[in-house]
């Protein structure tokens, strides 16, 4: 790769969307002294990508050693043991809290998605007074900290008896979210107005402009909001310790039941540190992200990389 | 109003907006057309109402008064939970510790999400598979990466300190003493700091390559460079960082709750006191709701606070392209 002059390189992923090929040919000493550069950049990435990776493979490795050895911090484990695969589905309800975590994420990320891709059309497309003002909100609330809103949230889901089922956990995705809206009008503002004034001399309704020409353009942007959405609510550990913890075991998250194991197999609170079967599940809940992850990079990063350009 | 007159204006300024491009302040609204508008934002004005501008003032209201979840009765306590918060010790230990988490906290996470960006931004081929690689950390849960973090930062056999050891540094209680509890919760949140790295990394790419090419005909160096270009460049995405990362500071918790407080086994229980763990506590331990509403409110105050400043601090220095 070092003989590679920046001129020939075709492309280089994303980052080639910026600069692009129409440099001119580097020199003989210019083109050295950037191979220099970027074998004195690799370096370090390659060291931190160590570093970030690391914890990762210990925790594979930990979660197939027996007890005793899980804290040699070998990354090969000495004694394989398979075994903790099977034995962690009797030692602890994965597969209660796992369908709990899977289904709630779903029902949170299609009920967020929807929801804020309606408001965030209602934001992009109609022209009604007082729309900026209340985009102006929208963008606000987005600051608000979570802390201060939980205490009367969770009397208003005591209060409508729902405490003790999901609803608590998804229930107010069902009027959108202020990022989630954000990204999607930024999408819709870039469709042409065209479109949607020709569809409505041929006679659609508001409600068809949405559905029928917003929603199927924008589905590389839904899915950003689903995928974000399915993530945090997956992740999501104070509601779920909130609303989930004072009933039975088998009705947790996965979240919540990887803090209960932790807590079961320590040995300080009685715990015999069985801390493999922790390592099993914890690497059980990180999996599907990283599936996710492998099958949707693109849409996290440009997710992430959005939020930046609100500022 | 009557549903007689709306057709013909509408038509009228339906015809009209099509040939003015200029925003609606003028105009005049097609009434079905802000009809329809208000409806499809109906879902967002009601959450707003009820989830964020009613539980706003239900937290208020709560604030001044004594709730008794058990019996469901409000009794008004006017003032006392305000001064409670002045006067119990656990407010000042929790505010002071969120302080110093989030003094330490955000400036390493914004110059190690800058460190990462520049590397992958110049390294131009082969970024993708370092970026993949940072960002997995980002992907893994919170729980997930606290119960590997609780073993991996164990005093005595954890890998951390095996791995100074092998250097030859005696590495400190993490979890332990005081001292080194805001220091391992930095280290996690380091290792997910690829969030704020991929938004830097974002802005790094808008940063037009011409400027450096003129820079280096002018003879700056790399450090003029990036003082001069770099930095005044993405200073839009490093304001929105240091806003963002301040709110999350103040808010910590599942780190906090997951290491130290899950048990009663809490070998550092005033240095891990951190605020929202504290209010979590009064709030779903003590069921001290009105006590707990009073310290949301503080939270809030003091973000309000803080945000403003950085705001109008941020406002001096950064750069909007096209000047907004």
């Amino acid at each position: 790769m070092a003989t590679i002059s920046r001129g020939t390189v075709p492309a280089p992923g994303p980052a080639a969307a910026v600069g692009p090929a129409e440099e001119p040919r580097e020199t003989g000493p210019r083109r050295q002294s950037w191979t220099v550069r970027r074998v004195l950049l690799t370096i370090p990435l390659v060291g931190f990508a160590a570093l970030f990776l690391y914890p990762l493979l210990w925790l594979v490795a930990a979660s197939l050693k027996p007890a005793s050895q899980v804290f040699d911090n070998s990354l090969v484990p000495e004694t394989w043991r398979l075994d903790n695969y099977v034995q962690v589905w009797d030692e602890l309800p994965l597969l209660h809290w796992i369908f709990n975590s899977v289904s709630i994420a779903l029902l949170a990320a299609a009920t967020v998605s929807i929801a804020s891709s309606v408001v965030a059309f209602g934001f992009a497309y109609f022209r009604f007074p007082g729309r900026n003002i209340l985009f102006g909100l929208v963008l606000g609330t987005m600051m608000l900290p979570g802390s201060v809103t939980m205490i009367p949230t969770y009397l208003i889901w005591k209060e409508t008896g729902l405490l003790g089922t999901w609803v608590p956990l998804f229930g107010a995705n069902l009027f959108g979210s202020a990022f989630y809206i954000f990204l999607q009008r930024q999408f819709y503002l870039g469709l042409p107005r065209e479109l949607f004034e020709a569809a409505r001399i041929d006679g659609s309704s508001y409600w068809q402009l949405f559905w029928r020409i917003a929603m199927p353009l924008s589905i590389p942007s839904f899915i950003i909001v689903f995928l974000f959405e399915f993530q945090a609510a997956w992740n999501n550990f104070q509601a779920a310790l909130i609303y989930l913890n004072g009933e039975s075991v088998e009705d947790f998250t996965a979240p919540l039941g990887i803090a209960y194991a932790m807590t079961k197999y320590s040995p300080t609170a009685g715990g015999q540190g069985d801390y493999q079967y922790v390592m099993v599940a914890s690497l059980l809940v990180t999996l599907p992200m990283l599936l996710l992850f492998s099958v949707g990079q693109r849409y996290f990063v440009e997710g992430v990389a959005t939020q930046g350009r609100k500022g | 109003m009557t549903p007689s007159t709306v057709t013909p204006r509408d038509t009228g300024t339906r015809s009209r907006s099509r040939r003015s491009t200029r925003p609606a302040r003028t105009a005049r609204y097609n009434r079905r057309e802000a009809l329809a508008g208000y409806l499809f934002i109906s879902p967002w004005i009601v959450g707003f109402l009820v989830f964020t501008a009613g539980t706003m003032i239900y937290s208020l209201v709560i604030s001044f008064s004594h709730y008794n979840l058990a019996t469901n009765v409000i009794r008004p306590a006017g003032t006392s939970n305000y001064q409670e918060l002045l006067e119990n010790p656990k407010v000042a230990t929790s505010l002071g510790n969120t302080l110093f988490y989030a003094v330490l906290a955000v400036p390493l996470e914004i110059c190690f999400a800058l460190l990462l960006a520049m590397l992958l931004n110049g390294v131009g081929r082969g970024a993708g598979f370092f970026r993949t690689v940072y960002y997995l950390p980002k992907m893994t849960p919170m729980v997930a990466t606290a119960s590997m973090f609780l073993l991996l930062l164990n005093g005595n056999t954890g890998a951390i300190n095996q791995g100074l050891r092998s250097i030859g540094i005696d590495g400190p209680q993490w979890l332990v003493d005081p001292g080194w509890v805001k220091p391992s919760i930095v280290l996690m949140t380091l290792w997910g700091v690829s969030g704020t790295m991929v938004i830097f990394l974002a802005a790094l790419k808008n940063v037009p390559r011409d400027l450096y090419e003129v820079a280096s005909l002018d003879g700056a160096g790399p450090v003029r460079k990036f003082f001069s270009i770099t930095l005044p460049m993405i200073s839009g995405a490093m304001f929105f960082n240091v806003i963002i990362l301040t709110i999350h500071a103040f808010q910590v918790f599942d780190q906090a709750y997951l290491l130290f407080w899950r048990d009663q086994n809490n070998a550092a229980p005033d240095a891990s006191l951190f605020y929202a763990v504290y209010l979590f506590q009064e709030a779903f331990r003590q069921f001290n709701f009105g006590f707990a509403a009073a310290m949301a409110w503080l939270l809030f105050v003091i973000l309000m606070i803080l945000t403003f400043i950085q705001v109008r601090v941020g406002n001096r220095f950064v750069y909007y392209e096209g000047g907004r």
